[in-house]
């Protein structure tokens, strides 16, 4: 848990040096566009999350009770915010997921793109992180 | 460029005082002066609107057509004045063929439920246009699956328009109904409905017509139009939200069985059988938005105060002068260019997302709607996700669309 705290921090801190908004969409744009692809066997129906606006493509895997995330998106600001959720989460273990807090979206002023009206996938995204987490760690204790 | 068109109105047209008028317009957004072009969505507020919902709640409130004491009649009468009101806006012929609803949605929901109930039998067809709002969709959906009805589809040609020789070729020996908009809110198209119409009564097909997005652009008249079924709502004619108005000929309204059951629509209630009130109160079941009525009323009253023809010209330049801006930018496609069109500009942009348009876009104080529109059959036929929609009202001003033209050439800079 420790390290998803580190992690936030960090990007927090990063966030920091950004006086306004168009240097903090840069970066995230920059980030999206640079965010490693799920692999095309994942780009499929059963990996899409619905958004109104956006889709998000969301593939896991568990290594040793930690948890591997690739996703995509068709907006790239949505890929952006997606590149912070896996820098945050991928790696780590399981019930940590399940468990954590993501203080970091709302103090780097990103709240809105979690709104019901953005309807991005973003929302349902992070949901469906946490339910891998929760899921594996079930599994884990069977 | 320079604002020719909006010299020639201005003798009678101060967009400024009209502004004054509204004040959510003098918010901020992002800490930006707010550039509001999302009117299709639903439009902004008049302070006579607010201030007649405020009076109303402050100093009128009872519930309608029930008690015996003064302000009850009062507010009864408050509402009937809104009803007239109303008739006399769309220029119709009795007040009882205006029944008050939730919306556009809830007045078309209740002319497909009740005449599918009524009138549509298996192996009938109703037909609508590949540009309706999902409103005008599922509610026709719903009622020819309940009665083994088919649904026909007018295509959408490249522009963004239909052929009137496409609606005839639909029409069929069984066809029973024809649900048509007005003026589409994704594409801006405003439809031949005249000549629908006439081709209609020519085979005795009653029509309806979705009038959302129109009341708020285009003086209407049912009775020269001969339409059946005429639907708007409130609050895209700057009135409040919750109030819709359903316009039925009498010998319609008469004919279909009440949609919903409750208090207001009875004459006698025993439970072995109950009789239905009058028109309109057969379809006005339960306690209506009585506030939403007097907010429309307000709102109608204020459309009334302005020169109609002064709106249409307003909007009309407007909407020239933002298309002949959008067209500059590169890589830009506006998505419906009909040669008759009212107050949308929808775009897309090459390798661009629409909800990334619309963030770096809101970031610059402008609100503009991103997305399918709920017209997702209108987005499949032209192969795209989602536009960019900037939507056009009263109060917008020719300086606010230089804004979203640089604000949208900035966001491809970023994203590009």
């Amino acid at each position: 848990m420790e390290e998803i705290v580190k992690i936030q921090d960090e990007i927090i801190d990063e966030f920091s040096f950004f006086d306004e908004w168009m240097e903090k969409y840069e970066y995230i744009i920059d980030l999206g566009k640079k965010l490693p692809l799920v692999e095309d066997q994942y780009k499929n129906e059963q990996h899409l999350i619905h958004g109104c606006q956006s889709q998000v493509w969301l593939h896991c895997e568990e290594k040793e009770g930690r948890l591997f995330f690739s996703a995509d998106s068709d907006a790239v600001i949505t890929k952006g915010i997606i590149a912070m959720l896996i820098r945050v989460l991928s790696g780590q273990k399981s019930e940590d997921i399940a468990k954590c807090d993501l203080y970091f979206i709302d103090r780097i002023g990103l709240h809105e793109h979690l709104s019901q009206t953005r309807s991005n996938g973003l929302t349902n995204m992070i949901k469906q992180m946490k339910m891998y987490g929760i899921a594996t760690k079930a599994s884990s204790y069977e | 460029m320079e604002h020719v068109a909006s010299k020639a109105i201005e003798d009678h047209w101060d967009v400024e005082e009209i502004r004054n008028e509204f004040p959510l317009l003098k918010n901020t957004m992002h800490g930006k002066p707010l550039v509001f072009l999302d009117s299709a969505a639903s439009s902004q507020k008049p302070r006579v609107v607010i201030d007649a919902i405020s009076q109303y709640y402050s100093s009128q409130h009872a519930n309608v057509h029930r008690g015996v004491y003064a302000l009850s009649a009062n507010a009864t009468d408050l509402f009937e004045a809104a009803r007239e009101a109303t008739r006399a806006f769309i220029h119709a012929q009795y007040d009882h063929e205006i029944v008050f609803t939730r919306g556009t949605t809830e007045s078309i929901n209740l002319v497909a439920h009740s005449f599918g109930q009524k009138h549509l039998n298996q192996g009938d067809e109703v037909i609508i246009s590949a540009m309706e709002h999902h409103s005008n969709i599922v509610p026709w959906q719903m009622a020819c699956e309940a009665n083994g009805a088919k649904l026909k589809i007018i295509p959408l040609l490249d522009d963004g328009t239909i052929r009137i020789e496409d609606v005839r070729d639909l029409i069929s020996n069984r066809t029973k109904f024809i649900s048509l908009v007005h003026i589409s809110n994704a594409l801006g198209t405003i439809n031949p409905i005249q000549e629908v119409i006439d081709l209609a009564h020519h085979h005795d097909i009653p029509v309806m017509i979705d009038g959302a997005q129109a009341v708020p652009h285009l003086p209407i008249n049912v009775v020269e139009l001969d339409v059946d079924f005429y639907a708007f709502s409130g609050h895209k004619m700057y009135g409040p939200t919750g109030i819709g108005v359903l316009y039925g000929k009498e010998k319609w309204l008469e004919d279909l069985p009440p949609y919903q059951g409750g208090g207001e629509m009875i004459k006698k209630v025993t439970f072995e059988k109950t009789t239905y009130n009058e028109l309109p109160f057969k379809f006005e079941a339960g306690t209506p938005n009585i506030a939403g009525t007097i907010g429309l009323k307000a709102a109608i009253d204020f459309l009334g105060d302005l020169p109609s023809t002064s709106i249409e010209q307003h909007e009309t330049s407007l909407l020239e002068y933002g298309t002949s801006l959008l067209k500059e930018l590169p890589g830009l496609h506006l998505i419906g260019t009909a040669p008759n069109k009212a107050g949308v500009l929808s775009f897309i942009i090459d390798g661009l997302h629409p909800y990334d348009i619309g963030t770096l876009l809101d970031h610059q104080g402008i609100a503009v709607r991103t997305g399918h529109h709920c017209t997702e059959p209108i987005m499949d036929r032209f192969g795209i996700a989602g536009t960019v929609r900037a939507s056009l009202g009263l109060y917008n001003t020719h300086e606010e669309l230089d804004q979203l033209a640089s604000a949208v050439s900035k966001a491809i800079n970023m994203l590009k």
